[in-house]
């Protein structure tokens, strides 16, 4: 049993980044009509910067979690300012085709410095060891990443769903040119969600760092996955992506434990079966 | 959405003919080839991708569908010909049916799913179902894992032509490609090609003229998938091994890139594609991950600069059909 609570665990880890990764995908692909393939490359990049925080200025995990977000999310927004905003009104298919070449771009830089193997990042002194809860023992950085996960993406969703702003955002993905007409700066909230989105990529990666090493192609298996997780939950609804992205992970996990040869395969044959069963995706809204 | 390509108009008798000549053309270069001096190995490989192209352009180009799991009929084909040579025994040419059928097969059972969503879903859809049969492929014993198949025997076609001879496979290769391309230039120009156009312009309207689009759709996923793998067969016939690499989703994205380089939705914009990055990559080799960074590059380049690709810039400025 100790096993299958660790399996779980390690699903529930795994869906905070599915969760983290699939919200910013959505509220991305709200705003700009763009699936941004770089999204993996950017939450490798939260890793790094992170990294490079600790080894080359001494800056710690939790100022990490703050300026890691900060810096991708402005890289990010220079992306968006200099090459995406350039692709509005085309085919949907450009935006995943320069996204991808900017992903390859990302990930080629690093591999060429950093090569194929992890670099270590040590878990903080205040996360390290663990409780013994009477049926498992939990340790306490995996616990933190998941709870953390959950209130960044609760905290996401009143944003987007329960405030002013969210609501002026809300209403420009339904109509940009009538919200401009209200005098609000569509253009520079679209730039704001990039950087968002790609910011909770980045957290995503910074809080993955000490546990699955950092590695240049850390995202880019990651993506694929996030996809297929996004085609099962539908971008229509925040809250969707939450949950579904929590739930997959917990089914990945459930898998290691009973059937391990499936573990890498499941989420996609849950997207084949999701499609077969229920083409416009758990949360409706066909695209 | 708009338009891919500025190819709306139906075929003039002008197009046809100028199409016929620089085919014509290219089919005679390519035959001299072995005369020149030029490493016949790099050009079957590049036909091989040339052919992978094209029919990867034939969904994208004319459907306006987006696959980005194409490397999976390449993968698939290239290791189910490469069993029935090497362990089967089969003789090449059943090893090349095997393998496009086994393509085929897979068309169908995937374009069945991914159909099911359009455009963005679509894209995704295919890479998550190409990166699926990787992780398969990259667990199941007859593709020997991360070694791939490797040591193929290349046999003798029909039990006349020795493909173990350099130059008797580059002209095999030449004529599998070439017919190839000739079937996907038909599809293209016959009524078929003609609602698939149309899908692409504007699918809603094309269903309320009547054209149950699903299943034209799923005909031109079929179609791709096949002539993908039988390119994936032939370039099993050149490589001599069948591995894990051609069913990765990098081998999906250069797929991409070729095409768009040289030029969606135009005839002859696959091929020219294809011989650049093979060049490419052949020239770069010593840059290590730095080829990456340059087809990155390219592919935002591309984008932002000349959407209309190599060859569909050049059909722009001489106000033809290429």
């Amino acid at each position: 049993m100790q096993a299958l609570y660790a399996q779980l665990l390690v699903g529930l880890i795994n869906g905070s980044f599915y969760a983290l990764l699939s919200l910013g995908l959505a509220v991305i692909f709200g705003m700009l009509n763009i699936i941004n393939f770089a999204h993996g490359a950017l939450y490798m990049m939260g890793a790094f910067v992170a990294y490079f925080l600790l080894n080359l200025g001494g800056i710690n995990y939790w100022w990490a979690l703050i300026i890691a977000p900060v810096v991708v999310g402005i890289f990010g927004m220079i992306l968006e300012r200099t090459m995406l905003q350039w692709l509005a009104g085309l085919d949907h298919l450009y935006g995943l085709l320069l996204t991808f070449g900017i992903a390859l771009i990302v990930q080629g830089v690093f591999q060429n410095y950093f090569g194929s193997s992890g670099l270590p990042y040590s878990i903080p002194d205040q996360l390290k060891g663990g409780v013994n809860l009477g049926f498992m023992f939990l340790p306490i950085y995996r616990g933190w990443v998941v709870v953390f996960s959950l209130v960044v993406c609760l905290a996401t969703w009143f944003l987007i769903e329960k405030t002013q702003l969210g609501a002026y955002l809300r209403a420009a993905t339904e109509n940009p040119t009538l919200v401009r007409a209200f005098g609000i700066n569509v253009p520079r909230m679209i730039t704001l969600t990039y950087g968002l989105g790609v910011g909770l990529a980045a957290l995503a990666g910074v809080l993955s760092a000490p546990i699955n090493q950092v590695r240049p192609l850390m995202g880019a298996d990651l993506i694929i996955v996030v996809f297929a997780v996004v085609v099962i939950g539908g971008m229509g609804s925040i809250m969707g992506s939450i949950i579904t992205g929590f739930a997959l992970g917990v089914i990945e996990g459930l898998t290691k434990y009973f059937y391990p040869e499936a573990s890498n395969t499941v989420v996609f044959v849950l997207m084949v079966v999701v499609l077969l069963v229920k083409p416009t995706g758990l949360t409706g809204r066909a695209a | 959405m708009s338009a891919l390509t500025d190819d709306t108009l139906p075929m003039t008798p002008r197009a046809m003919r100028d199409e016929m000549i620089v085919f014509a053309l290219m089919a005679a270069l390519l035959a001299v080839v072995p005369f020149t001096g030029i490493y016949p190995f790099f050009v079957m490989q590049a036909l091989c991708f040339a052919l992978l192209a094209c029919a990867f352009n034939l969904l994208i180009g004319y459907g306006g569908l987006l696959s980005f799991g194409h490397a999976m009929f390449l993968g698939t084909a290239g290791y189910v010909s490469a069993h029935a040579l090497k362990v089967w025994g089969l003789p090449p040419e059943l090893g090349i049916v095997v393998g496009t059928a086994a393509a085929a097969l897979l068309g169908l059972a995937t374009g069945y799913i991914s159909i099911k969503r359009q455009g963005i879903y679509f894209s995704m859809i295919t890479l998550a179902l190409s990166q699926l049969l990787y992780f398969l492929y990259l667990q199941a014993p007859f593709t020997h894992g991360e070694d791939g198949i490797q040591g193929i025997p290349q046999g003798h076609l029909f039990g006349i032509f020795d493909l173990s001879k350099p130059l008797v496979l580059y002209y095999v290769v030449l004529v599998g490609f070439l017919a190839g391309f000739l079937l996907i230039y038909r599809a293209i120009n016959s009524p078929f090609g003609e609602v698939l156009k149309s899908i692409r312009e504007n699918e809603p309207r094309a269903i309320s003229l009547g054209y149950k689009t699903d299943q034209y759709k799923l005909l031109a996923f079929i179609l791709s998938g096949t002539l993908a793998g039988f390119a994936g067969s032939l370039k099993v016939f050149v490589a001599q091994n069948a591995s894990l690499t051609d069913v990765h989703w990098s081998m999906s994205g250069e797929i991409v890139l070729m095409t768009l380089v040289g030029g969606l939705g135009t005839i002859f914009g696959p091929v020219v594609g294809a011989f650049v990055i093979i060049a490419m990559q052949q020239y770069l080799a010593g840059f290590g991950q730095w080829v990456t960074v340059i087809q990155g590059v390219i592919f935002v380049s591309c984008v932002l600069l000349f959407r209309r690709g190599l060859v569909g810039e050049l059909a722009h400025l001489l106000r033809r059909s290429l």
